[in-house]
């Protein structure tokens, strides 16, 4: 074929939602070049979700089971898809931008001297694709210098949350089993059992009313002004990374890719310059107000509602005026 | 165990940005650069094996001369050596051509491990240190919060989505790309920094870059998803305008 090729990500035979979004990219893609767009299902005991996926609108779908791919390693999966993109000859390939891509397609794009063009927000006639740069401040148009082609194809992978997955229609493709050969002595690394460090008693997916705190707090003892803010508004408090790594506040109240995703009625986020790791945890609110002191931060991307300003002067304001408005 | 760490230079996080002339990348006069803050967990990660396991650590940086400040610095900190594998164009190099250019800086050294940042703060590619692995027929594990020494090798704690996570047993050599947050941040002592000075910093010429398979053709300021309203005023105003869309669009009050 030439075309694109979407990989898709399962775990145990279900799908990482995030698979669909990147076959939405990928018919997008395919459109924009007038070429067929088909996807590739990749690990063990997949029969049910490689029928599932056959029944979307794509070309064909390449299959590659293997017993020694039940269990993720970066090994198995660079060696299945080498095999996978061999017999398939895209001119482009697709992943989702999961932590399981970031951690097997630089390997995999290097074994065609590529360089996978990650975490892309949109794609455009040329084609180019799009891509945030210094978190978010600038956006950067990237497209391979040579024109893609079987021997020579383009890598990307598409951003959480930027193509819709319900945009992919039904259809009917025809499935072709990968030849794949792998053993044991193939793969060095043994992962463990997946864990959560303990549970989570605050589910923060569930709060209408979240108040965030992020760097712009700089120290852990001002906390506390945010904490007044979140107690008069009867919110939940949350935070971005670093105030977690810091151990300001807890790791289960995080929000973003590496912490909780959160839709609710009210996200005020103070502080918070809105790199992308975070904005993809809570782009989904109703209402945004952030407050910070730099009006060119991300965050004032996706805010409804903007404040340029000295947190430490707004945010005690806000909390009298608050307590005011319920007494 | 012998350990280097691969570190960027990068602009520091609050640095005014400007787009260069030529709209294809920002502009450099007067930029404030520091080290990539995933790398400075990487060195962190390295100086504390050092400490419980022994060894050396090396620190390794691409770049114009300007990156010595952020190798000096490592040296401070604590690392043994340093290589700065010196490099103008950075704007001509793709990913592949920058982990070639360090793969060959690390070949002679024979490593047991090497560590990198999960992913820069200026280009985000978030790929170096797994294309770096592959030139060099070494495995890796990403997105790394803590490693522990075995007696086959290592065992990591690999972060995966949504709060979960994962051990990785795996043989030595080995790369890892580490992520923010797993230890605290050490600062440089004035010891430290006095020690630095008489430290070593191999300098390398690389050999020419590989052509570049993708190219970077524009950068220019994101368009808004949502228009935002600026709310303007003092603290005071400005609370009274919140109060207002709490009560009125929100409902929250």
């Amino acid at each position: 074929m030439s075309g694109v090729l979407v990989i898709t990500e399962q775990r145990q035979g279900a799908w990482n939602k995030m698979s669909f979004e990147a076959v939405a990219a990928g018919l997008e893609l395919a459109k924009l070049i007038g070429a067929t767009c088909s996807a590739a299902v990749f690990g063990s005991g997949i029969s049910t979700l490689t029928t599932d996926l056959a029944g979307k609108r794509l070309e064909k779908i390449y299959s590659v089971q293997h017993d020694l791919l039940a269990d993720y390693t970066a090994d198995g999966s660079v060696i299945a898809l080498e095999h996978a993109i061999k017999q398939a000859a895209p001119d482009y390939v697709v992943f989702p931008h999961t932590y399981q891509v970031r951690d097997f397609a630089p390997a995999l794009a290097t074994r065609f001297g590529q360089v996978l063009i990650s975490d892309v927000i949109a794609i455009h006639e040329g084609p180019v694709f799009v891509r945030q740069l210094l978190q978010g401040k600038l956006n950067a148009d990237y497209r391979p210098t040579a024109l893609a082609s079987s021997a020579t194809p383009c890598f990307i992978s598409v951003q959480a949350g930027t193509f819709s997955a319900d945009s992919v229609e039904t259809g009917q493709a025809e499935i072709v089993p990968v030849e794949l050969t792998l053993t044991a002595d193939q793969i060095r690394n043994q992962p463990g059992e997946r864990f959560r460090e303990s549970a989570q008693t605050v589910d923060l997916s569930a709060a209408p009313l979240i108040v965030s705190v992020g760097r712009g707090i700089k120290e852990e003892e001002n906390i506390a002004i945010v904490q007044e803010l979140a107690d008069a508004l009867g919110a939940e408090l949350a935070a971005s990374r670093p105030i977690c790594d810091n151990g300001w506040l807890p790791m289960e109240r995080q929000v973003g890719s590496s912490g909780q995703t959160v839709a609710p009625k009210l996200y005020l986020a103070v502080g918070i310059s809105g790199a992308i790791q975070h904005l993809v945890g809570m782009k989904g609110a109703k209402t945004i107000i952030a407050i910070n002191k730099d009006e060119n931060a991300p965050i004032f991307e996706i805010a409804d509602y903007g404040v340029v300003g000295d947190l430490f002067e707004v945010v005690p304001a806000l909390t009298k005026a608050i307590l005011a408005a319920k007494s | 165990m012998k350990i280097i760490v691969a570190i960027k230079q990068v602009p520091e996080r609050d640095a005014q940005i400007a787009i260069a002339a030529d709209g294809r990348w920002i502009d450099e006069d007067d930029l404030a650069y520091t080290i990539n803050e995933p790398d400075a967990y990487a060195l962190e990660e390295a100086l504390q094996l050092k400490e419980k396991n022994g060894g050396e650590v090396i620190v390794l940086c691409l770049g114009p001369e300007r990156v010595t400040s952020t190798l000096r610095e490592a040296l401070a900190k604590g690392a043994d050596r340093a290589i700065h594998v010196e490099f103008d164009e950075l704007a001509a190099l793709d990913t592949l051509a920058v982990a070639k250019m360090l793969a060959e800086a690390i070949k002679p050294e024979s490593p047991d491990l090497i560590l990198t940042g999960l992913q820069s703060d200026d280009l985000g590619l978030g790929q170096t240190g797994v294309v770096l692995a592959e030139l060099l027929g070494i495995p890796h594990a990403t997105i790394i919060m803590q490693v522990e020494r075995t007696d086959s090798g290592l065992r990591v704690k690999r972060e995966l989505e949504d709060g979960w996570f994962q051990h990785v047993d795996m043989p030595l050599p080995a790369l890892l790309t580490i992520q923010s947050g797993g230890n605290k941040l050490r600062y440089a002592t004035l010891m430290g920094i006095k020690k630095a000075k008489s430290k070593q910093t191999d300098t390398v010429t690389p050999a020419d870059p590989v052509a570049p398979s993708i190219e970077l053709a524009k950068v220019y300021l994101p368009s808004k998803q949502k228009k935002t309203e600026i709310l303007k005023g003092s603290p005071a105003e400005v609370a009274t305008q919140i109060v207002e869309k709490l009560k009125f669009e929100v409902r929250a009050l």
